[in-house]
């Protein structure tokens, strides 16, 4: 497929993504809507263009395989699950409520193409490589995806898997790291300083790439570069907005969580994003 | 009044206590709004220390931290406070016997929504196994300042359970607060309905229903869990002839085990445990969860029902 229909294509799956947070999270009640937002074009570029994956067939064996270490932003995975088919979207009213399948952090026994229960930080990531450590053991050709937020990396077990990667050259895995300079609370910098972070994992051993994490062509090249980088694995450190897309909500620490858009706020913000994406493919279409 | 919940209580306890006295600091894993620690950092900033999310090096900076003299609150969700970091609590605070307060909001069914990964239902079991810890768990809203200051007042290692959701307050407004004691909050001879922590407004409700049955139950705040108050539960057991524990846990470990500890060493009573049937359980609202997994004010009445079957 031409490089631009593909990029305009992904552009538009992110705006589903996007969309189908809010409208989760709205139905919902509470959730986390920023880190998912702050996401959804990364994970909107590894579910439909780099990842290998069947939704028809969600436990193929040689599957690539994606793990949210930051699994309270899980509202970005089931929109992408749904999206990619492997449930109706009709399952979105029942985020976060009794009966559902969709759980308040994601569960792989509950949900079809769900990988692992993450939710408690850090663990997603050491286990996203042990899965790698596991394929490369097993003779598998797959790859291993995974999601860190910034303040997840506030956790020492980051730092243990880190090294663990790098002693064993995983270079079947990619850790992505959402950068939206955001946590729980507060800004990272009054939270824990994370700074000088690109500094900090290249000294640990890892092939980093610094990209602007809502810039599709610059995701789809850094995931093309770490899947040519032998011998050492990759991480990306993706520049992002908490909250992308809609205004009040970016960069404002009170939208991390335990909070949904009302009736109100939610009609402005599918306003603002449909705006958005109608922007950009119009210039898009001025480039041809 | 509306309702409010254990965590909130805990949190505006500490500001009044902070007030009082400066012989203590907080130590946080960027949760502070989760637990409720927000208000006492907008108070009194400089007694606030934010550790970011890293909940093992916390416990043991809290543990290095006490040595030098003034006493850290230590709060946390309690997945990542009873199991995280629990080596850390064993080795760096209860072994050494360090003078480190850890209070958890995020407890059981109560938690919601958020789901199993932080929904901690065997933090009772976990903190009540190791030596050195007393282990509290409130029920109403009214008894956490007193639970604050008698926890403030006590030297050594102290795990506290608060509450994510509001809960109704049962007991009167001028709760005295003792470690090591029991309540018997509404007098009863058929049955006694013991609880902790967000169980006692069902065990309330419960004993009002029954009542109207002709069932005479008398309900007990078990607010302390470790040390327990075992003259309490022995006279209990004296007086009704029947138990029902009651606690948003495992059943494994938890009240439940506490009380059949002692009755079965000294007074062996017919008991029924309410609590989660050793399940994970998933996201929802409270009460509704409460209903699905066995811990609703129904279940506590037909278990005393049960039990009262039982004596006979
Ligand atoms: C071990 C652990 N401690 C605390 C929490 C509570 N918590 C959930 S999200 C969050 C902040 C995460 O920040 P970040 O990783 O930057 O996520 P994002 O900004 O992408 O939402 C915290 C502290 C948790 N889920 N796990
Ligand atoms: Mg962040």
């Amino acid at each position: 497929m031409d490089r631009k229909k593909r990029i305009s294509e992904l552009r538009e799956r992110a705006l589903e993504i996007r969309r189908d947070i809010l409208l989760m999270n709205h139905a919902a009640g509470s959730g986390h809507p920023g880190g998912a937002l702050s996401s959804a074009d990364i994970v909107a570029c590894l579910f439909f263009d780099e990842m290998r994956h069947d939704p028809k067939r969600p436990m193929l064996d040689d599957r690539d395989r994606f793990v949210l270490s930051k699994g309270h932003s899980c509202q970005v995975l089931y929109a992408a699950l749904a999206a990619s088919g492997y449930f109706s979207k009709d399952e979105y009213k029942g985020l976060r409520r009794i009966n559902s399948m969709l759980q308040g952090h994601p569960d792989r026994l509950k949900t079809p193409g769900v990988e692992f229960n993450s939710g408690s930080l850090a663990q997603g990531f050491s286990a996203s490589l042990g899965m790698a450590l596991g394929a490369r053991y097993q003779g598998k050709e797959i790859r291993v995806y995974t999601v860190l937020g910034d303040g997840e990396l506030n956790e020492g077990q980051c730092w243990e898997a880190f090294m663990f990667g790098a002693h064993y050259k995983l270079d079947n895995v990619l850790a992505i790291i959402d950068y939206n300079k955001l946590q729980s609370d507060d800004y990272n910098s009054n939270i824990m300083a994370l700074e000088p972070l690109a500094e900090k994992l290249t000294s640990f051993g890892w092939n980093v790439l610094e990209i602007n994490g809502h810039d599709i062509e610059e995701i789809l090249d850094a995931f093309k570069e770490a899947r040519h980088t032998i011998g050492v694995p990759s991480v990306i450190v993706a520049h992002t907005v908490k909250g992308k897309g809609v205004s009040f909500m970016e960069n404002h620490p009170k939208w991390h969580g335990s909070l949904a858009p009302n009736a109100e706020e939610l009609k402005i913000a599918l306003g603002e994003l449909t705006a958005e994406l109608t922007g950009k493919s119009g210039e898009g279409e001025e480039d041809e | 009044m509306n309702d409010i919940s254990l965590r909130e209580a805990f949190g505006r306890a500490l500001v009044k206590a902070g007030e009082e006295r400066e012989d203590f600091v907080v130590f946080d894993a960027d949760v502070a709004g989760g637990t409720c620690t927000n208000f006492f950092r907008e108070a009194f900033p400089d007694r606030f220390f934010q550790c970011g999310i890293a909940e093992q090096n916390m416990f043991s900076l809290a543990a290095g931290f006490s040595t030098m003299g003034i006493t850290p609150v230590v709060t946390a969700y309690g997945v990542f406070a009873a199991m995280r970091a629990i080596e850390q609590a064993r080795n760096s605070i209860a072994y050494p016997n360090f003078n480190v307060k850890i209070v958890a909001s995020h407890l059981g069914l109560d938690t919601g929504p958020d789901g199993p990964t932080h929904q901690s239902m065997e933090d009772i079991a976990i903190y009540r196994s190791i030596a050195n810890f007393t282990v509290l768990a409130p029920g109403d809203p009214v008894e956490m300042p007193g639970a604050v200051s008698a926890m403030l007042n006590h030297k050594g290692p102290l795990y506290m359970r608060t509450g994510r959701s509001p809960v109704p307050s049962v007991l009167g407004g001028d709760e005295r607060f003792e470690i090591g004691k029991g309540k018997i909050v509404r007098a009863g001879t058929d049955v006694a309905i013991i609880a902790t922590g967000v169980m006692l407004h069902r065990a309330y409700g419960a004993a009002t229903i029954l009542g109207e049955e002709g069932i005479d139950a008398m309900v007990v705040n078990m607010s302390s869990i470790k040390p327990i108050d075992r003259a309490l539960i022995i006279e209990c057991a004296e007086k009704t002839g029947a138990v029902v524990t009651a606690e948003d846990h495992n059943r494994f470990g938890g009240l439940g085990s506490a009380v059949a500890e002692i009755l079965a060493e000294t007074l062996p009573t017919p008991m029924r445990m309410v609590a989660i049937d050793d399940t994970f359980a998933e996201s929802g609202e409270p009460a509704l969860l409460a209903e699905k997994y066995g811990i609703s004010i129904e279940d506590i009445r037909r278990m005393a029902k049960e039990v009262i079957d039982a004596k006979a």
